[in-house]
């Protein structure tokens, strides 16, 4: 299963359709750290809205994203995690320590914005 | 008469019982009115009911007589059982106690084995054997009867308990995407559960990005429910809001301390004032007084 990641402005967007094998998950991760140099993106949004699980591995790759895509200049937020998904994460202790979260896209894009420098490029 | 008690003695007991039970019936039947009015006169005397009016207990005194026949003529306590729960159902909300419902129940038992024994006591063999009819019958419906009775007053209890429940973790939006969610009173595993369901709903619903939670109306918790507290604002924070805890007493501060929380993850405000200046801090938002207000 193909994860789409579609670029928007400054950043790329991925987001999660269905339950992913962990292949897939490590497949995602090297596709959006060589894309974020590719496309010098400043912001990443991975959108797990259709998640109804969350197993140790998958909230371990996430952060494995999200450090190496802060490596490499760019700032990742996770959104979309369910109500039920967060307890139950929460419950193992998979709290995504020191990762962004937003409620949604839209939120998880606003974060984004809000953390752009003063006078840097839109585009 | 006298023969045909004479042929019984040669049936089988279960026959036997059937057909005492039929003659008990019959003659609870015929001395009714009497009976029913002396059952009424005991439970006066045990100031019983006081509940209820004289005709109120009159026309339930009747309904319950007239089912007790019944169950002692059916050998079957569907029927009463159906029927206790809606007396229970009608005069629980009234006040009744459960010492009284068993009361009039027993009561009736022994104006019933009295009448018995005024009728049957020239012949012991016979009075013997209709009490052995009657007993375990008339024992099964009070048991039937009290705990009917005492099963629907849980069954309200467990109600009112759910009620208080939601009625008691109110989860409140003050500014957009501010909520607060005061806790009030005891908090036990599943109290905290279903708060911590409706904060993660609330989120969600109303788009909140910072909550204050107010525990200062909860006097103290135990360590695994300040666990809960903690698992509660890391589960918030993974839907992207932040959360303020504020009012934290001595004990439940203690508490946090001694599970060791990490106070990196909890952010924690003195009182609810300080909580929402904080919280509209974060979100963006300046406070001016205008004018000096009626105040000053």
């Amino acid at each position: 299963m193909q994860v789409p990641i579609l670029k928007q402005g400054p950043y790329l967007i991925a987001t999660i359709q269905s339950a992913l094998t962990d292949a897939d998950l490590e497949q995602l991760r090297d596709s959006i750290v060589e894309r974020v140099g590719r496309h010098r993106a400043r912001g990443v949004i991975i959108d797990v809205t259709a998640l109804d699980v969350m197993d140790s591995f998958a909230t371990g790759t996430l952060a494995d994203i999200a450090h190496m895509t802060r490596l490499r200049g760019a700032k990742t937020v996770i959104v979309g995690i369910q109500p039920d998904v967060a307890y139950t994460m929460a419950h193992m202790g998979l709290t995504l320590e020191g990762i962004s979260a937003a409620l949604d896209l839209e939120e998880g894009l606003s974060q984004l914005e809000a953390e752009r420098l003063p006078g840097e490029a839109r585009d | 008469m006298r023969e045909m008690e004479a042929s019984l003695e040669t049936m089988p007991a279960i026959e036997n019982t059937t057909v005492r039970l039929r003659e008990l019936v019959a003659h609870l039947r015929q001395t009714r009115t009497q009976l029913r009015e002396e059952w009424l006169r005991r439970i006066f005397e045990a100031r019983l009911l006081t509940a209820m009016t004289r005709e109120e207990l009159f026309a339930e005194a009747t309904l319950v007589y007239d089912s007790y026949v019944e169950a002692l003529e059916t050998r079957t306590l569907e029927a009463l059982q159906a029927y206790a729960q809606k007396l229970s159902e009608r005069i629980i909300p009234r006040g009744v106690e459960t010492h009284e419902v068993v009361g009039i129940v027993l009561l009736l038992r022994d104006v019933l084995a009295r009448s018995l024994f005024a009728k049957y006591h020239t012949d012991k063999r016979v009075l013997d054997a209709v009490l052995d009819a009657y007993e375990p019958a008339a024992n099964s419906i009070a048991i039937t009867v009290a705990v009917g009775f005492v099963r629907e007053r849980e069954r309200i209890i467990r109600e009112q308990q759910e009620a208080i429940r939601e009625l008691s973790t109110p989860v409140l939006q003050v500014r957009e995407r501010l909520l607060i969610l005061p806790i009030i009173g005891l908090i036990d595993p599943q109290r905290s559960r279903q708060v911590t369901e409706q904060l993660l709903r609330g989120i969600r619903a109303n788009r909140a990005k910072v909550v204050v939670i107010d525990i200062t109306g909860v006097a103290a918790m135990d360590a695994n429910v300040a666990n809960h507290l903690v698992l509660t604002v890391e589960s918030a924070r993974l839907l992207g809001a932040r959360v303020i805890v504020t009012g934290l007493s001595p004990e439940i501060a203690q508490t946090l301390v001694n599970i060791g929380v990490d106070l990196g993850k909890m952010n924690t405000v003195g009182d609810l004032q300080g909580g929402i200046e904080e919280a509209e801090r974060v979100l963006g938002y300046k406070v001016v007084q205008l004018s000096e207000g009626v105040a000053a």
